[in-house]
This record gives structure tokens, sequence and C-alpha cells, in this order.
């Protein structure tokens, strides 16, 4: 009993650091195309992985649906970029990222999380 | 970045909303309404000559359409369809009463089931009507869960989905947990030992309660954290009086076109920025400046949009409106500092970042430490435990500790003129050990009047001023109009002169009231060979004060001389004591000679000032400073000193009203006093004071709390956290962390 108990807590742990940080990665809703909605509830953006081109316009239309005032704010910090989400109303952000990398986009609490990979221009 | 307005979707299709403008008759009707039609992806288009707007539908982009009248020889805006921040503040008050009322029915009812658990008012558990009585606890528990922390459950689920934790998550497992266990007993009372037998409905509830009351309380806080904003938003007038076809007609304030002509009555807001074209009156623009005293405006003055009209009705025209006013600018701009972090804080987002899932960690390392470790009942122990670690971890308290303050801070900062552009900026100008002031403009007034005026024997000071501004008048020098300028202020009118000559970098000469009248320096008059022995006392005491001296002569004989020099701001004395007051070394660079440099310098008390640098060797001083191992803020008007503010560590454009280019610096002084410098520290440095004592407030509890609620003072004190107190302590701490940022809003630098 006393060690059927323990090796379950010790498969919980090792589940919660695979599911929260190995598998994390692979597995994030992607979005690629230079108009993306994201829809923002329940403490996640959906998608959460964004994939631009860089150098080219780029609309992301975030449609708030949680409530809770987490949510109000989009930052990209790196990008000197925010805005203000209103409830249940699209708000569309047009920006033109001119260099590939990798920037993350938050709320104001850094608990809804995403990222947008700018990607060098195929085309250019 | 733009913002679209929505009205009608239907598979792509969206409904946007322009302003047209430099539409002069009803055949640019036409053609609006063609170039529009004709757009790939158009389905209708309809511009209202009257409202000066067009209504388009279909699948394309609204800023394509604004190129397109823009390419049919009109202009054309987006119209903002801003969610208004009353409508904003009714959507939050509607969600705060949401919340009270979970806080209350969820109170009421773990209340209920405490005061029953306690007053044994149930039969026995292993009873079947003990069992049937506390199941239907149960289930009033699980409406609690479900009405006052549904959103707790589905959040979690979907982050959890999306291999996210956050609060949500924690608090999800946290009362879950305590509803599983006690639900089980419920059914399955004889498989629990007597001793563990404990059901924690009330726990649940009460836990919801409280989380739903820290959640109303911090809402409330955070409302006021945005007062700065809104009190830039209520100076925006919603009509405008405009002057349409001979009338004066009020039309709301986005019909306002370019050009158009606006009566300003006394006591009313100044609707968009423009010039005045008619009248003139005193305008008050402290809210935007900082500036207490009414600005004197007259006709060709600009008037800025949001300022007050005091005293008489003018008419302007207007040239810059919607995003483009200076208020709209400024609003944009704090907003978009507020929601922007100072390097102090990323590190509260990294930890933010992975906080919850190392919460969940420790969660099962003290169920684990309880079991093998614990005393009888085991499951209790661990149970207690578990669930009070869950519950008193919060994420919201770190992740809050920074933003928050940096919003009030920011806030704060504009109330006084100054605008800073983003966290980094704010953080910075806490830090700052040496401040670079440019001369001319900054701490200077930044145009030359006439300082002195000494008539030779026999003339008064209005004859040789009327002299020298009519012989003036012909000349465009700075100089010049400085003496032009002294004249009409004290009335003096201009007489003709004929033969007017100047010769440059010497003065000028004219026939003046049958006189031949020479106006120069010192070398124009021996090269004219004048005597001016009589006046080279004056002449050395003046220049050596760093004043200009222009010598004037009358057929040969010297009658009188003028100073002339760039007078320092009043205030800027007072502003440099009180850098200095804040241990920072002030240092003056300037273009100008050595004399006029260090008149100036000792005037207002700098450490230390550099004469004749050349405009681009400004920037190699800043680094030179730098390279001393001082953080240096540059103050310049923001063109000059471009290449000089961007390599400080803080660049601040100083500047009067709309004149400043409020993009080009990191700090913009909207009042063109050095007073803003030293707001800026003051702000800036209680500012990151506030978010130290938030993330040290955040932090701490974190990590003294985390631990005692895994019951690490059990083995030393027997004393365990109730999970109830735990959702108590969580409440609180981030409503603690709000209430401190608004301790700033009554900083007064």
């Amino acid at each position: 009993m006393n060690i059927a108990v323990n090796i379950l807590g010790l498969i919980l742990g090792a589940f919660i650091v695979w599911w929260f940080w190995i598998a994390k990665s692979r597995s994030r809703a992607r979005a690629e195309g230079s108009s993306i909605d994201i829809i923002v509830d329940s403490g996640v953006y959906e998608p959460s992985e964004i994939h631009a081109p860089a150098g080219k316009p780029l609309t992301l239309r975030f449609i708030r649906k949680d409530e809770s005032p987490c949510a109000e704010k989009v930052i990209f910090n790196s990008m000197d970029v925010s805005a203000d989400l209103p409830v249940g109303k699209p708000y569309e952000l047009t920006i033109t990222p001119e260099k590939p990398g990798e920037y993350e986009f938050t709320c104001q609490m850094a608990m809804y999380r995403g990222k947008l990979i700018v990607e060098p221009d195929a085309d250019a | 970045m733009s913002k679209s307005t929505e009205h009608v979707e239907k598979s792509g299709s969206k409904t946007y909303r322009l302003n047209v403008t430099d539409m002069s008759c009803a055949g640019c009707v036409e053609t609006v309404e063609k170039t529009l039609r004709n757009m790939p992806g158009v389905s209708e288009a309809d511009v209202n000559f009257a409202e000066r707007t067009a209504t388009v539908t279909g699948d394309v982009s609204p800023q394509a359409l604004v190129e397109a009248v823009g390419g049919a020889g009109y202009s054309a805006s987006l119209m903002e369809d801003e969610v208004s921040e009353a409508e904003k503040e009714n959507a939050e008050f509607e969600h705060y009463r949401k919340l009270l009322k979970q806080t209350i029915v969820s109170g009421v009812i773990g209340v209920i089931i405490f005061a029953v658990g306690m007053l044994n008012l149930l039969p026995d558990i292993l009873t079947l009507p003990g069992q049937i009585s506390w199941g239907a606890v149960s289930l009033l528990t699980l409406f609690v869960l479900a009405y006052g922390g549904g959103r707790f459950f589905t959040g979690a689920l979907k982050s959890f989905k999306n291999h996210n934790a956050n609060m949500d998550t924690l608090i999800a497992v946290g009362t879950g947990v305590a509803w599983v266990y006690s639900t089980y007993v419920v059914l399955f009372p004889g498989t629990v030992a007597e001793i563990a037998r404990h059901v924690y409905f009330e726990t649940a509830a009460i836990i919801i309660a409280f989380i739903n009351l820290g959640s109303a309380l911090e809402m409330r806080a955070r409302g006021k954290t945005s007062q700065a904003i809104k009190r830039l938003i209520g100076l925006q007038p919603k009509t405008a009086r405009v002057v349409r076809g001979g009338n004066e007609v009020d039309i709301p304030i986005e019909r306002v076109a370019l050009n158009d002509v606006i009566r300003v009555r006394p006591g009313e807001k100044i609707p968009v920025d423009g010039e005045i074209t008619e009248g003139s009156s005193h305008v008050d623009e402290s809210m935007l400046t900082g500036e207490p005293i009414p600005v004197e405006k007259n006709e060709g003055d600009e008037v800025v949009g949001g300022s007050i009209n005091k005293s008489g009705s003018f008419l302007f025209k207007a040239t810059r409106i919607g995003k483009e006013t200076a208020l709209a600018r400024i609003i944009d701009m704090v907003r978009k500092a507020q929601n922007s972090k100072p390097a102090i804080g990323r590190l509260a987002d990294r930890v933010a970042g992975v906080f919850v899932p190392s919460v969940l960690l420790i969660a099962v390392f003290t169920m684990l430490v309880w079991f093998n470790f614990g005393p009888i009942p085991k499951i209790t122990y661990m149970l207690v435990t578990t669930m009070a670690v869950l519950i008193i971890a919060c994420p919201c308290a770190l992740g809050l500790a920074t933003p928050i303050s940096v919003m009030v801070g920011v806030g704060k900062a504009a109330e006084y003129g100054v605008l800073i552009r983003n966290g980094d900026a704010l953080q910075q100008a806490g830090q700052l050990t040496s401040v670079v002031l440019d001369k001319t403009g900054t701490i200077t007034e930044g145009r030359p009047v006439v300082t002195a005026l000494e008539p030779a024997p026999g003339l008064s000071e209005g004859d040789l001023l009327t002299m020298a501004a009519s012989m003036e008048s012909n000349s465009e020098h700075p100089l010049a109009q400085a003496i032009v300028e002294a004249a009409k202020e004290k009335g003096h009118g201009l007489k003709p002169v004929e033969s007017f000559e100047a010769v440059s970098g010497h003065g000028v000469k004219a026939v003046y009231d049958g006189g031949n009248v020479l106006l120069g320096n010192r070398r124009f008059m021996n090269d004219n060979d004048v005597d001016v022995e009589q006046g080279l006392a004056r002449y050395e005491e003046l220049s050596g004060s760093g004043q200009t001296v222009i010598f004037s002569a009358r057929d040969g004989i010297f009658s009188g001389l003028l100073g002339i020099s760039d007078p320092v701001k009043a205030d800027s004395k007072e502003a440099v004591r009180r850098l200095h007051d804040l241990g920072i070394k002030v240092i003056m660079l300037t273009g100008d000679n050595r004399v006029t440099a260090e008149a100036v310098a000792n005037e207002v008390g700098v450490d230390e000032f550099i004469a004749e640098v050349l405009p681009e060797d400004k920037a190699k001083e800043v680094a030179r400073l730098q390279s001393s191992g001082q953080t240096v803020g540059m103050v310049g008007d923001g063109i000059n000193d471009a290449p000089a503010l961007a390599g400080a560590d803080v660049g601040f454009a100083i500047g009067t009203g709309t004149d400043v280019a409020i993009e080009s610096a990191d700090i913009t002084l909207m009042r063109g006093s050095l007073h803003g410098v030293a707001d800026a520290v003051h702000i800036s440095r209680a500012t990151l004071r506030n978010i130290k004592e938030n993330l040290f407030g955040a932090f701490g509890y974190n990590t003294l709390a985390i631990p005692i609620a895994a019951g690490v003072l059990f083995p030393f004190t027997g004393i365990l956290l109730s999970p109830v107190i735990a959702g108590a302590a969580m409440a609180l701490s981030s409503v603690t962390v709000v209430t401190n940022a608004n301790r700033l809003r009554w900083f007064k630098p």
C-alpha cells in the first residue's frame, strides 16, 4: 500500500513535469497567415502560437470572452505594442513585425501567454 | 496599429465607417462612392455628404479603403468606435456585482454547512438518513462550486488541455479535491477510519466565497489605477460648434473635418487642435502640460484640443483631428506606456510562467511527505495541507506587482505633464546619476530678447529702441527680431528708413529720420570710425554677463547700446536645485561661447558646463559620461539634440504644449520647464520603490505562506493552516498589491 501510494505520487509529479514543461512546447495550437483570430478565454489564447513572415502586415483579431480584468490587456512587451481588449467585441491589432524571431505576448499579469514566431519572408 | 468598427459580420464581410474630408460638392460624393464600389471585395458603399462619412460593407481591409479614397484625391480616416469609457465602466460594474453576488451566495451556504456540522444537526453519517442528508449537502456544495466557481473549473480544464496552468487550476484542484474526498466519505463512510471521517464541504464553499470577494475588491481597486487615463479621456469634449455655410452648428466631435472653422466661447473646451483665425483669449492648458497659468492666445497661435478657453471668444481652424490631435496622441502614449513593463518586472514574469506547475509539484510532494512521515490520521493531514498549499499560492500578486504600479506611476507622471514612453524609461529615470542639459531652449527661453537699453545722454530709451527697431525691421537676423519685438511690446511704432544696407556679420546701416544711422558690433563701429569710448564700460559689463551688445551711432556719433540675451527661464534655477537635492549631477552643454555659457551656468548653478560644443559632439559627451560609469539623462529640444537624446540612458524632450515631438524621446516634458525632469525622477523613484515593495511582498508572501501551508511549522508548534484561512490570505494578497500601488496616486513630487 505504502509503496503503491508513493509510486502513484511520483508518477503524478512526473506527469506534471512532462505535461506542463516537456510536452507543452510540442503541442501549442498553431496558426499561420496574415489574418488570425485569437480567442481570449479561460486563461488561454487560442491559438497561442502564431507564425508569420517578417516585414508583412499581420492582423490579429482578438476575441475576448473572459470578463475578468486579467484578460483585458494584451501586451507584446518586446515590440512595444499593447492593446486593451473589449469583452465580446473583436479587436483588430495590425502589426508589421520587421525582424524574425520569437515574440511573447501576454496579459498584464503574464498568465495568458502566447508566442508570435516571425520567420524570414520566403518571398523576399 | 488599427482598430476597426464592425457592425455586421457575415462570412468575412464587415461594415466600416470612414470620415471623408475634402469633399466640396455633390459630384465628389459620386467619385468617392464609385471608387469604393469598384474595389474588389466591396459589396456596398454609401457616402453621406452632410456628415462627410462613407459606410462601406465588404470583405476588404479598412486600410485599403482609406488608401483608395486617398488615391481618388480625398482624405479618409477610419472612424473609431472605441468602447466608450462609460460602457467599459458599466461592464466592469456588472462583473463586480456578479462577483459580489457569488461571494454572498457561496459564503452564506458555506457558513450554514459549517454551522450544521459544528452543531451536529444532521444524523450520523454511518446511518442511511445521515448519508442522505450529507449527500444533499454534497449536492449543495456542488452547486456552489458550479455557480460561484464554475469559471475556475472550465478555465482550469481549458488551460490543462493547452498544457497551461494558472490560478484557476490551483483553485479548481484545491476545492475539487475537498469535494471529491468529502463525497467519497459520504458514499462509503465505512471505508474510512473513524478519526479521518471528516467532510470538507464548508471549506470548499467558503474558499470560493473568499476568492470571489478578493476578485471583487481587486477589481474595485484596479478601476482606480486607470484614473489618469480616464481623466485624459474626459478632457475630450463631445461636440464642436462648427461654422458651416455662415451658420454655427453643433456637431459631434467625430465629424469635425480638417480646416473646419470652429467657434469657442468663454468657459468652453477647445474641441480639436488648430490655429486661431479670429479673436484672442487666455487658454488653460494645465490638464495637458501641468502649467498652471493660462496662456495668452492671439490670431495665428496654436490651440490644443482639451484645453479650456478662459476669457475671450474666438474662431479657429482645425489643423489636427481624431487620432492626430495632441490629446489623442498623449492618451495613446500613456496607455501604451502603462502597458509596458520595466526590466525589474521581468523576473516576476518568468517566475509567473512556471509558478503554478511548480506549486502543483509542491502539493504532490507535501502529500507524500505527510503520507510517509505524518501522524495518524494520515489522510486528514494530507488533505488539509495539500488543499492549503494549492489555495494559498497566489500567482496573481506576483503577476500584478509590477504592472499595476507602472500603471499608476505613468498616470501620475502624465498629471504633471511628464509623458513617459515605456516601463524601461520609467525605471531608468529613477536611476540617473547625471543630467546633461542643453542650454538654449532648455535652461533658457530659447529666443533672444532685449535685456538692456543704454541710450547716450540726450536720448530716451524709447528713442533708441524706436530707431533700432525701425532699422532692424528690414533684417531677418534673430537679434533684429528681438529688437523689433521689444519695440512692439513697449508700444513704439516704427518709422520709415531709407537706403537700408546689411553688412553681413557686422551690422546694418540706413538713413533714419534724416540722419545716417549705424547699428552693429564694436568692430562695425571701429570700421566706420565711431568713437564708442563712453559706452565701453557698460559694454564690458554686459558682455561679461553673457549678453550680445549692439552699438548704435548717428552721423558718426555714438548714440547708445542695446544688450540682447536669451534669458534663463524663471524656474530653471529652482529645478537645478531640486535635481541636486535628488543627488544628481547637472552638466550644461552649449554651442555658445564661453562667456555666455559661464554667465548662464553661474546663474542657475550647474556643476559643470562645456561651451562651444558642436551639435554632433553632444552625443559624444553623453557617451563619455556613460563610460565613466554614470547613468545619464539628456534634456534637449528633441530635434537638434536627437542623437544625444537617443544615446543617453534617458532622453528628455522638452517643449511647450504641442511643439513637442512626442515620439522622439524616452520622456517628453509637455511643459517647457526643467521641473519636469525633477518630477520625472521623483515619480520614477517612488514608482520603483512601490514596485519593489510589491515584488518583495508577493515573493515574500508566497515563499513564506506555501511552506507554512505545507506544514513546516507543525513538527515544532503543532500548527497547521486551515484551508479556509489560506483562501482568505490568498484573496487578500492580490488586493494588497493593488491597494499599495494605489498609494502612489497620492504621491506629490
